[in-house]
């Protein structure tokens, strides 16, 4: 008699805290690319990439008062970069000392949903090495000094960012509807290629929520990846092909514009 | 007009590009030079990877070489012989470029020495020709008639063993000095992107005292094999050659270079001498500027190399 009252008290113990569970539910994000794929043409001069997303679990409140923002960053394949600094050597401007860093993202773009700091604080940017300037950048040799590692650290982010391969656009993200959002990215004309890794974070009053990530591959279109994995595969045929066009441009220029 | 380049990996506008050959081209078939020695540093200028810019100035030149080249060959001003003792040394210096530049580029040290060579040999070769010529102008207007070949003096050159009889040429000379000219142009063809005609060109006149008709058409003989040489090593051993950069510099080049003889010939050989003199002398001096003016940032990413 007592093991079955036990039993049932567990029970509905258990049931409570289930349906407390479901009250509280973390809200989920989703995000789904377009393409999977994206190819670089001979007149390829950037592109805009569109990301869209959505909400699980939203709280109707929350969502009314817009305390809801979506943080898309798509970051680059990593690559080893080596960082060199000018100075002046007998009158000329000479690479002297140089920093290399590995696993680099080659780029960073963030869209979010409003201005960076209207969304949430410095501290939790940085937990999440989320927004350029948290990119985790590490030096290939970790006893590397201090002070040249801070400089050279702040060289990369600056350099990438004059480039245009490090961006940020606040309002790059659009609630459609209350669960729907879309994401704009820009691929910038040096975009690099390779394997990009799309991730949306999700923020409820400043708190960060949920990750979600998604694979996206930038890739040179047909010719263009053909002359370039030539080039690197039969590097030796590659050269005696651009010699032999050399010598047929000659050649057929000198027909063509021979008028004595 | 963008056009994505493979090997660079970058966008450029097709149509600077076309205008840039066409301008070299112009100039090249003008003064019967390569025009590597200008499309090095404009390509530079363009934001094109100093590595890229080099290896692809010497894919270019193989096309206005070749095409100049065939013209000498019908009027018969081209000395095969001489040319193919200059190719032999060329190829030698060349091997020996190629390795000096894939050391220079992974010390991050290319982009100097590359700018260095260039104002060292355009200030040279620009400010003796500008010299020479400008005394050339003088004597032409005093009266007298611009020669550049004196036969009856010889140099040291002239003293060197193991000489050799260049019938087309009309000269008798060691095949030393003929192999080690050949060297340093091959090496700095290597290193510099250029055909190594601004320099051959004087060298044979003055050095070797070949005859000027015979120089210009030798020359291009040489730089072909040279530029072809270079190409594929610079292929193979550092994978920075752009043909579809090369390709649009080729057609710009060949058109330019049609109508760019044509002016040629309406000038005068000294005049000629100091204008591409000048010409040579401003690209010198546009990258010495670089070379002493402080950068934008003195801070720049190379990717990959260790």
């Amino acid at each position: 008699m007592l093991l079955p009252r036990a039993l049932l008290l567990l029970l509905v113990t258990a049931l409570a805290g289930k349906a407390h569970a479901q009250e509280t539910v973390d809200e989920g994000i989703q995000i789904g690319l377009s393409t999977d794929r994206v190819s670089i043409t001979a007149d390829f001069a950037g592109a805009n990439l569109t990301i869209f997303g959505a909400l699980d679990n939203v709280d109707p409140l929350i969502s009314r008062q817009g305390r809801y923002d979506v943080v898309v960053v798509l970051e680059g394949p990593p690559r080893t970069v080596v960082v060199r600094k000018k100075t002046r050597v007998l009158g000329m401007w000479i690479n002297t000392q140089s920093v290399v860093f590995r696993d680099v993202p080659a780029s960073y773009s963030v869209a979010m949903t409003r201005q960076p700091q209207d969304i949430t604080t410095d501290a939790n940017y940085r937990r999440l090495a989320l927004r350029t300037e948290n990119v985790h950048l590490r030096p290939l040799d970790p006893e590397e000094n201090a002070s040249t590692l801070a400089e050279f650290t702040d060289a990369l982010r600056a350099r990438k960012e004059a480039r245009g391969l490090y961006v940020e656009y606040a309002g790059g993200v659009q609630f459609l509807s209350r669960t729907l959002f879309r994401a704009t990215l820009r691929l910038a004309p040096n975009v690099p290629v390779g394997t990009h890794r799309a991730r949306a974070f999700l923020f409820r009053n400043g708190v960060f929520v949920e990750e979600t990530s998604a694979a996206l591959t930038i890739r040179k279109a047909g010719l263009e990846q053909r002359i370039f994995e030539y080039a690197h595969e039969e590097s030796f045929l590659y050269g005696l092909a651009a010699v032999f066009v050399a010598i047929v441009t000659g050649w057929l220029g000198r027909m063509v514009f021979r008028k004595e | 007009m963008g056009i994505y380049l493979p090997i660079a990996e970058m966008s450029v506008n097709m149509v600077v590009l076309l205008a840039m050959g066409a301008a070299v081209g112009f100039l090249s078939g003008m003064f019967g030079v390569g025009g590597g020695f200008l499309v090095t540093p404009l390509l530079i200028f363009y934001n094109i990877p100093p590595a890229i810019a080099v290896a692809t100035g010497a894919n270019q030149v193989i096309a206005s070489s070749f095409s100049g080249a065939l013209a000498h060959f019908k009027r018969g001003t081209l000395d095969m012989k001489l040319g193919g003792v200059l190719l032999t040394g060329g190829v030698v210096g060349s091997s020996i470029g190629i390795y000096v530049f894939a050391y220079l580029r992974s010390l991050g040290q290319l982009d100097l020495i590359v700018s260095l060579l260039y104002v060292a040999f355009l200030g040279a070769v620009g400010g003796l020709m500008l010299v020479e010529s400008v005394r050339a102008i003088r004597r032409a207007r005093g009266g007298q008639a611009a020669t550049l070949r004196r036969p009856g003096q010889h140099n040291w050159i002239h003293r060197l063993p193991l000489k050799m009889r260049f019938r087309a040429s009309k000269i008798f000379v060691s095949v030393i000095p003929v192999l080690g000219l050949g060297a340093i142009i091959g090496f700095l063809a290597s290193i510099m992107g250029v055909g190594g005609g601004f320099i051959m060109v004087p060298a044979l006149i003055y050095l070797l005292k070949v005859p000027t008709n015979v120089v210009i058409g030798t020359s291009l003989f040489q730089i072909i094999f040279v530029a072809a040489f270079t190409t594929v090593v610079h292929s193979t051993a550092n994978q920075t050659v752009d043909v579809v950069l090369a390709f649009l510099l080729m057609v710009g080049g060949v058109a330019g270079a049609q109508y760019g003889a044509r002016v040629g010939q309406k000038l005068r050989g000294e005049q000629l001498r100091a204008l591409l003199a000048v010409l040579v002398l401003a690209v010198a001096l546009r990258l010495a500027f670089d070379l002493f003016v402080r950068p934008a940032s003195v801070y720049s990413l190379a990717t990959g190399a260790v």
